[in-house]
């Protein structure tokens, strides 16, 4: 929780609290190792990288991309899967049939492929990131809300509202999305840390975000070519996403048993 | 009679230690079977009956279960004195039994029957090699009345019907030809007419070979139909003892009163499960005095204050209570 | 595996009518992935751009698009482009000048073994580690057990790809960094790929081991003298493992799709760090067959698995 926070924080105000500009070159300042190593400097904590650049400036930088890129895509994959979810849980029958075959294919091809070839086609920016994490997320939305949909619908006050005249539209809003909050809200905590590493993963292959942005899979991809020289330059990033899915996965663990103890296959 | 005591628990007191405390499943309870003898261990859900078959089996859970006094003699041996695997492996299944009365869920449903009946030939080292093993499950299935049990051997335990199943289970149970068996009562609820057939098989074969059998039930009735004695615990601790023309001529203790009433009669169709007032004492924390005195009609000032002894009412009829005599007939 | 004379014989038919809707099912999901990465593969412009240098003269453009039929409507570029695929013709890898079909599958072998030594590697770990946790219920194996999921779903594959290399190759020098040939080059890539999903199955064969403990079996397993080792061990562990078994295909999948990245990480020869290399240089024939091959992988996967747990679990025949 505090790491969260922290991590929140750091994206937030982060040119404010990073020591150092995270691009700022500095050649003569190259390779230094982190402050505990016999040759490390105070003014560069976590050490610097083949160009002298700080690494725990650009990690605070990183923390930005990284968490911004995955909320944006979690809350329009939560939006859009969770409405053809519902769409497709109240309606049932051929649009049920035809979501459910469209989530089938989407779920056929991997997720990373899918992204590579929306990647190959629109170039690699960050909006294409947040556009493959919907494309790739949205089906679990979808699958999750359309059976907790399902079962809302038999309730008594389910039909009473549409006895009572409701539009479908108040009923999908006033009736039926509050008692689906819950389950969208731990399913997207739980998918913070799943979309960092999926975001890590693209720009790590080039096919993310892109200098001069920073994000942590981009720092781990220049690292790999001195990574005889500097172990920090490739630790340090690497670290910053495990603790970060670590406590967004601990965090969605806590709300999911303290919200719904039984739906333990999220 | 002649006959040699088989088992004799003593003074056993086995403690569950939960989070909320102690719970005192098994509080001082002594009995003993005979050679060829069926006791019927009766009591509410809670009693303490399927704690004290677990103790003599030394089958408590490992977390929070343990025997914390008295001692189980088996053919002169103190099973709680035994190390686990001595237990495991000369004692249980070899010499001591015990079969829950259900069995739809009692056989494992990834594994064949033959595996199943074969394991304790296995464990107990009575038959060496795929075929021995074969050839004794195959005796011991035609044993339990199995029809052509050398083509059943590959088939798995859902394509037996429910009365074949329970055969199975019983097959397994007395492979090894056990001294002694504890017959459990399901969790579930089962057909009783099921039960009862099951106990039947073991008394056709308690004939032959000195079985002895304890049946551990909540239903008096089903008792009293197949048992040679029946012991009756209350909240932890055995109320009542004696033969099962005593208990259910000359009943002393009211709680063993109480049962027998709420058995239906020839002729009752409605059939009352408890019809006693109240609830059994936290076992966690008991009361010193008689534990049946809050839903007792003979309740006295002596019986809140101290836990009756046990009187010998006649040879063999035990009960522990302040006021025994008969009760009210139904 | 028992012999399949022992099964009834309504096994047969309970199963052809069971395993034809799923294999139509999966097919459904193919075409629709075929469709998918055709149309958004078109999304990018014209191919045109792409095959030709810019000072081709415009009569040779018209005669390559009438060629590829790229005048027609783009629904019938598909048909066209399906019947050619389903002819096993994918067109020519723009930048080999090969097929590509047979460009992929060339890698595919290499792919499917990282993939399954992976999903060993997991499975060697999270069995021994779930079943332990299970049996040591809130011990220290259990809440290590725990830790140790919890990190391993925290960690990208490729970093702990790349740490595996800086420790082993550079640190310790006892494994080669990248490359193929020998069963010690699989290690590093296998045990980074297979890592993230221990967490997932380790918790799986847990709590499917703690409701196998549980039952009435084991305890008449108990009461009639198995030793802890053999009911944990044979008895217990093929009840607990159906679970696993059943949603292995998922693992496979998912490894398949991890590959994209540890391959590259591990300078691999598979189908993943092809397709990423034919992203780079706009090579559309490779990675729409490598895409859409890993996709069939991937239908087919789940496919076998969901036919197979039925000999695993001998019930399933009757509860279909």
């Amino acid at each position: 929780m505090v790491i969260l926070a922290l991590v929140v924080i750091a994206a937030a105000f982060g040119e404010n609290v990073a020591p150092h500009d995270p691009n700022g070159l500095n050649l003569a300042a190259a390779f230094r190792p982190p402050v505990w190593e016999p040759k490390g400097e105070w003014a560069y904590l976590l050490g610097t990288d083949n160009l002298g650049r700080d690494i725990l400036s650009r990690i605070i930088a990183g923390a930005r991309v990284s968490l911004v890129s995955a909320l944006y895509a979690i809350v329009f994959a939560g939006a859009i899967g969770g409405l053809i979810g519902m769409i497709s849980g109240y309606f049932g029958g051929v649009v049920d049939a035809i979501i459910m075959r469209l989530v089938d294919i989407q779920m056929s091809i991997p997720a990373l492929a899918l992204a590579l070839v929306i990647a190959a086609v629109f170039g690699a920016d960050f909006d294409t990131v947040v556009i493959v994490i919907i494309v790739t997320y949205w089906t679990w939305y979808a699958r999750i809300v359309r059976g907790e949909i399902l079962s809302l619908k038999e309730r008594d006050y389910v039909a009473l509202a549409k006895v009572a005249g409701c539009g479908t539209a108040t009923i999908f809003f006033r009736h039926l999305l509050p008692n689906i909050m819950n389950t969208l809200l731990v399913l997207a905590t739980l998918q913070v840390g799943q979309v960092i590493i999926f975001e890590a993963s693209l720009s790590f292959l080039g096919l993310g975000i892109q200098a001069p942005d920073v994000s942590w899979g981009l720092m781990l991809s220049d690292a790999r070519n001195y990574i005889t020289n500097a172990w920090w330059a490739i630790t340090m990033p690497g670290i910053a996403i495990m603790i970060t899915c670590l406590s967004a996965n601990m965090i969605g663990d806590w709300l999911r048993d303290t919200f719904d103890p039984k739906r333990r296959q999220l | 009679m002649s006959r040699q005591a088989l088992l004799r628990v003593e003074n056993l007191r086995t403690h569950l230690f939960l989070k909320r405390g102690v719970l005192k499943a098994v509080d001082g309870v002594s009995l003993h079977v005979d050679e060829g003898e069926t006791l019927g261990l009766v009591g509410e859900s809670g009693s303490g009956k399927s704690m004290t078959s677990l103790s003599i089996m030394r089958l408590l859970p490992k977390q929070s279960g343990r025997i914390v006094d008295g001692n189980v003699w088996l053919d002169g041996t103190d099973l709680t004195s035994l190390p686990e695997d001595e237990m495991a492996r000369d004692w249980r299944g070899r010499r001591v039994s015990m079969v829950s009365q259900d069995p739809m869920t009692s056989l494992n449903p990834v594994f064949t029957v033959g595996d199943q009946v074969g394991a304790p030939f296995r464990y107990h080292k009575l038959a060496q090699g795929a075929r021995a093993v074969r050839d004794a499950v195959v005796k011991v299935l035609s044993r339990v009345r199995i029809p052509s049990p050398e083509k059943r051997l590959d088939n798995y335990p859902h394509q037996f019907s429910g009365g074949m199943r329970q055969r199975v289970v019983s097959a397994m149970a007395i492979a090894c030809a056990p001294r002694l068996l504890i017959a459990d009562e399901p969790t579930s609820n089962l057909d009783v007419t099921i039960q009862v057939q099951m106990i039947e098989l073991f008394r056709e074969l308690q004939r032959d070979s000195g079985l002895g059998i304890i049946l551990i039930t909540h239903d008096l009735g089903v008792a009293a139909s197949i048992c040679d004695r029946i012991a009756v615990m209350y909240a932890g601790r055995i109320v009542e003892v004696g033969d099962v023309r005593t208990m259910y001529r000359a009943a002393a203790h009211p709680y063993t009163q109480a049962l027998l009433n709420s058995i239906p009669h020839l002729g009752q169709r409605k059939r009352r499960l408890y019809a006693i007032a109240g609830q059994p004492p936290s076992l966690i924390d008991p009361p010193v005095g008689c534990r049946f005195a809050p839903r007792c009609p003979r309740r006295t000032a002596k019986c809140d204050a101290d836990y009756p002894p046990q009187v010998e009412l006649a040879p063999g009829h035990v009960t522990a209570c302040w006021h025994p005599g008969p009760g009210a007939v139904a | 595996m028992r012999p399949s004379g022992t099964f009834p014989r309504e096994w047969g038919k309970v199963v052809t009518g069971y395993f034809l809707r799923r294999v139509l099912q999966g097919l459904i999901s193919i075409v629709g992935a075929s469709i998918v990465i055709f149309f958004i593969s078109r999304l990018s412009g014209d191919p045109i751009v792409l095959l030709l240098p810019t000072e081709a003269p415009p009569a040779l453009i018209e005669q390559v698009r009438q060629e590829m039929g790229l005048n027609e409507p783009v629904w019938k570029q598909y048909l066209i482009f399906a019947g050619k695929a389903l002819g096993g013709d994918f067109g020519k890898s723009y930048r080999w000048q090969a097929p590509a079909l047979e460009l992929v599958l060339d890698r595919l072998p290499a792919t499917i073994g990282l993939a399954l030594a992976a999903l060993a590697f997991s499975i060697l770990l999270a069995v021994p580690f779930g079943v332990l946790s299970a049996v040591y219920r809130g011990s220290l194996i259990d809440t290590l057990g725990k830790g140790f999921a919890m990190l391993g779903q925290a960690m990208p594959n490729f970093w702990v790809g790349l740490l595996l290399v800086l420790i082993f190759a550079i640190h310790l020098d006892v494994l080669p960094a990248y490359g193929t040939g020998s069963a010690a080059h699989v290690l590093m890539p296998a045990i980074a790929l297979g890592w993230y999903p221990v967490a997932a199955q380790t918790r799986i064969v847990r709590s499917a081991m703690l409701d196998v403990l549980d039952s009435d079996y084991i305890r008449m397993g108990r009461a009639v003298g198995a030793s802890e080792r053999v009911l944990v061990w044979k008895y217990a562990l093929r009840n607990a493992a159906i679970p696993l078994v059943t949603i292995l295909g998922v693992y496979f999948a998912a490894m398949l799709g991890g590959a994209f990245v540890v391959e590259t990480v591990f300078a691999w020869p598979g189908v993943g760090r092809t397709v990423v290399e034919a992203v780079f240089s706009r090579d559309f024939p490779v990675v729409q067959v490598g895409v859409l091959l890993t996709s069939i992988l991937f239908v087919t996967s789940n496919l076998l698995v969901d036919l197979s747990y039925g000999f695993i679990d001998p019930r399933i025949r009757y509860d279909r």
